[in-house]
């Protein structure tokens, strides 16, 4: 059902732009061609009554509510499949329609409950507005044995299986909109009329609930239901909303727009935002079921403090646990000097906050070490994009998908990890465009409904790098290279040379076959497959970066779209899918040790001095400590304070014994969180942190686009993170005056070129936009890289394979890589405070029955996983997903502990953790 | 699991059809007398397909049976024109004649009979015209003594 407010315009727009004029009841109306008479009439503000009809979703033209008449033409066509054509002339309203109509409408109420006082539905029913705007007055027929105004299917029992939805046959109308979104939009083919004729029902699966179905949840079909068939649970409860805010979700780097739909303070529903131009009215279920954590009991709401990890926690006001905190920070300064304090930056709080936190750093700190958590995700993008390209960002929108003829997704798993940009992926494919994955194991894009890879290459972990210059090998051998796009584009000499270095026998896919494990069959198809596309994109995510040579692998990729000309225009690209909601944002802000924002070094005399003249005090022309760093720096006793916002390393950071060894041994951690995280554990003090429903802002997605962050409720713990911030700003004796974060959006547009066109007035009407947003490009820039590089010249390097030092041996045989599964996201600290763990409610071991037979291994049974690292226990799962000598887990559950597990080995260029490759034993717990 | 064995076989000589689906069914009745649910996964995760695609296809056909039929199929005809001349009282008797039997009653319509009504139908095999409910109790008697 359509979020409040909203106008439905009955079909999706015609991408066309010819335009062709016609004439709806008297109004002259101008629409490209190929638009449906309904939504030409929409435009012209004439609604053509309708039920089966929705814009999110293709004419289906089953309602036969929508009819009119179109002069010279014998009937009455559906308007939402009967095009617009230059100088028709269409009735929507005449006594014969108005006839037809009610008939039509009558019969649907004949087999519908007329209980509409007391449905959840109530005010915001299509099937009433529709009743009343045909003007149905009475209902002469009962279905079958049933009265009017009974439903016939009597033995109806409400699913309500599905912890965010329930689904009542006895109120559907058999209208197909929930099948077809399941379908169009999600793409995942769970749901199907079962039956035919009177008979006809929706069901999902093979006629099961909905939780034992196929379905992902994703609310793709609640929004589409017109009647209260489906329906969130959170209405059924609380009732229809009253008013709306458009805002952005917090989950993963995809950005999509969603309505918070509110009663007064309290969320009804999040509604995925038509005009949300990252998800175009779609969402998953992080997103548009899993907000209950912002409410969740265990957020902390008043600030504490302790003067010992060992001593319990005290409650103190704002005022004490800020000057504790600054008193803290300025004594470990005036002891071990001014660089033995840091902070680090989370990628999921706003643009606004992160550059509060690193200017914090750089003023009242006074040093360089500020850090974001993208140094354990997407560092490696930041630096091998900027050394090929020039920016350190995806080249493309998300729509750009749509153009694309051959997708390549390597270490990355869009269907859980970014389930609405998957979507749109998925659709693609569907249309025809071929698909190459390459990944360890058999994520659902390789073979689910309606997808299936062209190519599946299936390497070792650890070997992206080889496979990658495998590719190139056969691009450059074969003769696929785009000379003409190299020769105009990109430096001669760095691609003289990378020619010959990948032509070299050494990187042949026959010769890398035995460290890959690929075919390289396998190999020259899928190179062959890309360089011949028309538009070859490539999408990759931390599988990529998460390696020791995660930068090499960037380079690699980037080298790829350069070698075949696969850049600067729609349909093409090399497209990082951040993991978090603001790993863009964050990274842009400057939250690294050694950049301001923009990715300007801080070594760069006039960038600094900028930025000195703005906020008065001298910045350190050295960079700083990453994360890494400051952890060693902590254990030798250099470095022992540390700002931690929403970020939780103490999980999510690989070796955690190393990780809690040097928090341990610093004198001062500040966490600022919703909730007490395994950090904060080994906090000083504690500062409630605010959800993303609690504060204005903006995120930064994958796709560089900015989108604003509305505030729906007050924070709960009375201020927001950015004001956090600046009263410890000011506790330290560095004052910040800001009224409101658009003033704080208002200095980075000040001091960045990237975003210096960027301003709240212009995202409250763009809606969002995506950087750089300057005076050369005041719309933003949707495609980068279209005439010429970032950097001018395109920049080949070479990709030399190294194996990784994390090697398997008869003491640990298997090599452990992890990732994510939909229903639970990152460290789970938001999704394990909701009712997605009925979805996924533990981590598990994937291992491949071969490997654990060897080992007396079944399925469900408890294993021990043994690294170089350290210990854990998961329950192993059987699966042919992963392949022999490889085992998969999720990093979801504090007590799995698959952190503990990871080692210390890390990128070569920027220190992000090889996550993605240990070297493990698993043995069957005895006992088990 | 010897029933996903026949599945399976008969999966793999016609996937490459188009439109496979049906052909695929149809086959797996003929082998199985009915398309057991649990082959329902494998069929579409062969075919590139959804679970409840395949499911809307098979319950959508009145002719595919999700569960084993009766030892023999008998379909009165429900047409028109056997309706005409006592086809409902025939199809009544029938009801009332195999409740609790292991033979499957199936309404059809239309076996090309219609001036001969009212018609039956004995598996694939045998077409029966002008079946009074004597005729039919026989022709049942003659099944249930075959066991």
């Amino acid at each position: 059902m359509n979020a409040c407010g909203e106008i439905d315009f009955g079909t999706p727009a015609s991408a066309t732009t010819t335009l062709v004029t016609l004439d709806i009841d008297g109004h002259a109306v101008t629409v490209p061609a190929g638009t449906s008479l309904i939504r030409a009439a929409a435009e012209a503000g004439v609604m053509i009554p309708k039920l089966c009809a929705t814009d999110s979703l293709k004419p289906f033209g089953s309602c036969r509510l929508c009819l009119v008449e179109i002069e010279g033409r014998r009937g009455f066509p559906a308007s939402c499949t009967t095009p617009a054509e230059a100088g028709m002339k269409v009735r929507t309203q005449s006594a014969q329609l108005a006839k037809l109509r009610r008939n039509v409408m009558e019969l649907y109420i004949s087999d519908h409950p007329l209980n509409c006082l007391t449905c959840s539905a109530n005010g915001n029913c299509e099937l009433q507005t529709m009743a009343g705007v045909v003007g149905l007055r009475e209902v002469r027929y009962g279905a079958g044995d049933a009265s009017p105004g009974e439903n016939h299917f009597t033995d109806v029992v409400r699913d309500e299986s599905n912890p965010y939805f329930s689904f009542d046959p006895g109120k559907c109308i058999v209208c197909n909109r929930c099948v077809r979104a399941c379908e169009e939009q999600q793409g995942t083919f769970a749901l199907t009329i079962s039956g035919r004729g009177f008979d006809s029902r929706v069901t999902a699966g093979q006629d099961e609930s909905f939780m034992d179905s196929e379905c992902v949840s994703c609310g793709a079909c609640v929004n589409a239901c017109p009647t209260a068939t489906l329906m969130e649970k959170s209405v059924i409860e609380k009732g229809q909303a009253e008013h709306s805010v458009t805002t952005t979700c917090a989950y993963c780097g995809v950005g999509c727009g969603f309505r918070a739909e509110m009663q007064g303070s309290e969320v009804v529903r999040m509604v995925p935002w038509k005009d949300g131009r990252a998800n175009e009215g779609h969402a998953c279920v992080k997103g548009r079921f899993a907000w209950g954590y912002a409410t969740h009991p265990d957020r902390v709401t008043k600030p504490m403090v302790r003067a010992k990890i060992s001593d319990p926690w005290r409650e103190v006001s704002w005022d004490e646990a800020l000057a504790h905190a600054a008193s803290e920070f300025r004594r470990i300064q005036n002891k071990a000097g001014r660089n033995s304090v840091g902070a680090i930056v989370s990628s999921r709080c706003t643009n606004e906050e992160d550059y509060l936190v690193q200017k914090l750093v750089r003023t009242a700190f006074g040093n360089n070490n500020v850090d974001t958590c993208a140094r354990v995700c997407h560092s490696p993008t930041g630096y091998g994009l900027k050394q090929t390209l020039g920016e350190s960002a995806g080249t493309q929108t998300f729509k750009s998908v749509e153009k694309a003829d051959v997708i390549v997704v390597i270490g990355a798993n869009p269907s859980d990890g970014h389930p609405v940009f998957a979507s749109r992926l998925k659709r693609r494919v569907r249309e025809g465009a071929q698909l190459i994955v390459i990944d360890p194991r058999e994520i659902d894009l390789v073979n689910s409904p309606h997808i299936k890879a062209a190519h599946h290459l299936k390497l070792r972990p650890g070997t992206n790098v080889a496979v990658l210059s495998a590719m190139a090998h056969v691009i450059v051998t074969e003769g696929l290279l785009d000379e003409q796009f190299v020769a105009e584009r990109c430096e001669t000499k760095a691609f003289a040379d990378w020619r010959e270095f990948v032509a070299r026998p050494a990187n042949s896919p026959e010769a890398l076959e035995v460290a890959s494990g690929v075919p390289a069959a396998e190999v020259r198809g899928a190179a062959r497959l890309y360089a011949r596309a028309a538009n070859g994109a490539i999408y990759y995510g931390l599988g990529v970066t998460e390696h020791s040579q995660g930068s090499t692998a960037v380079i690699a990729i980037a080298n790829l779209a350069m070698a075949t000309g696969n850049i600067g225009r729609e349909g093409v690209g090399v497209n990082p899918l951040r993991g978090q909601n603001n790993v863009q944002g964050s990274c842009d802000m400057g939250s690294f040790p050694h950049e301001l924002p923009g990715y300007r070094h801080v070594s760069d005399t006039v960038t600094r001095e900028m930025f000195e003249n703005d906020w008065g005090v001298k910045i350190q022309p050295e960079p700083g400590l990453r994360i890494p760093n400051m952890l060693d720096a902590a254990l030798d006793g250099s470095f022992l304070g540390l700002y931690c916002q929403g970020e939780d390393p103490a999980q999510s950071d690989p070796n955690t014994q190393h990780v809690t060894a040097a928090l341990s041994a610093m004198e001062c951690v500040v966490v600022q969180d919703l909730f007490l995280n395994e950090t904060a554990k080994y906090a000083h003090v504690f500062l409630p942190g605010s959800s993303f429903l609690e504060k204005d802002g903006t995120f930064t997605n994958a796709e560089r686009r900015i989108s604003r962050v509305r505030r729906v409720m007050a924070p709960l713990a009375g201020m927001a993170d950015w004001e956090v911030t600046c009263a410890l700003a000011k506790a330290l004796g560095y004052e910040m005056h800001y009224e409101h974060p658009s003033q704080i959006m208002d200095e980075i547009a000040r001091l960045t070129p990237t975003f210096a066109g960027v301003g709240y007035d212009k995202l409250e009407r763009a809606g969002s936009l995506q950087w750089p947003c300057n005076d050369a490009a005041p719309e933003g820039t949707p495609t980068m890289h279209v005439d010429e590089f970032v950097r001018g010249k395109g920049r080949f390097l070479i990709t030399q394979y190294v194996p990784t030092d994390e090697k398997v041996t008869r003491r640990f045989p298997l090599l452990l890589t992890t990732g994510r599964v939909l229903s639970q996201y990152n460290v789970g600290a938001q999704t394990r405070r909701t009712a997605n763990t009925d979805f996924y409610g533990a981590d598990l071991l994937e291992i491949h029955p071969h490997d654990a037979e060897e080992r007396g291994i079944r399925d469900g049974d408890r294993v021990g996983v043994e690294s170089r690292a350290g210990r854990t226990v998961l329950p192993a799962t059987l699966t042919e997903r992963v392949q022999p000598g490889v085992v998969y887990t999720t990093f979801h559950f504090p007590e799995s502990g698959a952190n503990v597990i990871t080692t210390d080995h890390s990128d070569w260029a920027t220190n992000c953790p090889e996550y993605k490759v240990t070297a493990v034993q698993v043995s069957r717990l005895v006992g088990a | 699991m010897e029933n996903l064995g026949t599945v399976l076989r008969i999966v793999a000589t016609k996937r490459t059809l188009p439109g496979a689906l049906l052909p695929i069914l149809h086959e797996i009745q003929e082998a199985l007398g009915h398309i057991p649910p649990e082959s329902v996964p494998l069929i579409a995760k062969e075919l590139n397909l959804s679970r409840a695609e395949v499911h809307g296809v098979i319950s959508y056909y009145h002719h595919f049976r999700q569960t084993p039929p009766g030892r023999h199929i008998v379909r009165v005809c429900c047409a028109e024109a056997c309706q005409a001349v006592g086809g409902e009282a025939l199809a009544e008797h029938a009801r009332a004649r195999l409740e609790g039997s292991d033979l499957s009653l199936e309404p059809v319509y239309c076996l090309g009979l219609c001036a001969i009504g009212p018609a039956l139908q004995i598996d694939e095999t045998t077409l029966h015209a002008k079946v009074t409910p004597k005729k039919f109790d026989a022709l049942i008697d003659a099944l249930e003594a075959d066991q």
